[in-house]
């Protein structure tokens, strides 16, 4: 059996760009990765959000009003719908002036049961160290 | 040998990511390894045909064509590319086109990724 984590790194702007959609995207993808493994194969997604990016967790974004797409908030509560380990960099949140309360921690309300985490950028070096392969988006 | 995955999202021309990506496939390549690459947002245009070579912008598709003879995967994005207009006609030949659930296996039997976002 082989298991190999990835970690999908986002530090870019929601909107600006396209760029955090597709990080989100892609590590979504991983629920699905299985049909091109063999049985005993394990892919391990872990999202982290960081700098900037911590700013695509924003809860009340009004994307479907404003530009008629699914906003990025949506995509981080399907992630942990699907179980994904989610981490923000806590000195990053805190530049920002954002609390627990400001981001979306959980998909409780669509039926989630995993909680996103805030973790010191150290957390989150560990994570990567632990990785096979780091995606920065 | 080993195998290398490329994952490129910069677009064609606007950009010299993409030509760092295929220069970095070409060396691969030549060195004996083989190379998946995957085509994903604005990086999807590269999968055009009919691409035009004029001296003030790279020109990729000869390169990429000959790559792919050799036996380089060149896959895009099918939903990045269909919101671009670029439908499965539109492809140059011997260019996938496929779900991003193909990149994460690719990755996952990748000796080495190289992974290049967007701007």
């Amino acid at each position: 059996m082989a298991e190999k984590k990835i970690v999908f790194m986002v530090d870019k702007l929601p909107y600006k760009g396209e760029t955090s959609r597709l990080a989100l995207t892609h590590a979504i993808a991983s629920q699905t990765v299985e049909i091109h493994l063999e049985d005993d194969d394990l892919l391990v997604p872990v999202l982290v959000f960081s700098g900037k990016g911590v700013l695509n967790c924003l809860k009340n974004q009004k994307a479907l009003e404003t530009y008629k797409v699914t906003s990025l908030e949506n995509h981080v509560k399907n992630a942990l719908l699907l179980d994904l380990k989610v981490m923000y960099c806590a000195e990053d949140v805190k530049k920002f002036g954002l609390t627990e309360d400001m981001i979306v921690m959980d998909a409780a309300d669509i039926g989630g049961d995993v909680t996103a985490e805030i973790v010191p950028f150290d957390d989150i070096l560990g994570e990567i160290s632990s990785a096979t392969h780091v995606m920065y988006f | 040998m080993g195998k290398l995955t490329i994952g490129c999202f910069s677009s064609l021309v606007g950009s010299m990511t993409l030509d760092f990506s295929v220069k970095l496939a070409k060396a691969a390549m030549d060195k004996g390894h083989s190379v998946d690459m995957w085509l994903s947002g604005n990086g999807t245009t590269l999968s055009k045909t009919g691409q035009r070579s004029f001296q003030d912008y790279s020109s990729l598709q000869k390169t990429v064509e000959e790559l792919v003879a050799k036996g380089m995967t060149l896959v895009a994005c099918e939903a990045c590319a269909e919101a671009r207009g670029l439908h499965k006609e539109d492809f140059m030949p011997g260019c996938g086109r496929k779900s991003m659930d193909w990149y994460l296996a690719s990755c996952f039997h990748a000796d080495r990724v190289i992974h290049i976002g967007g701007e």
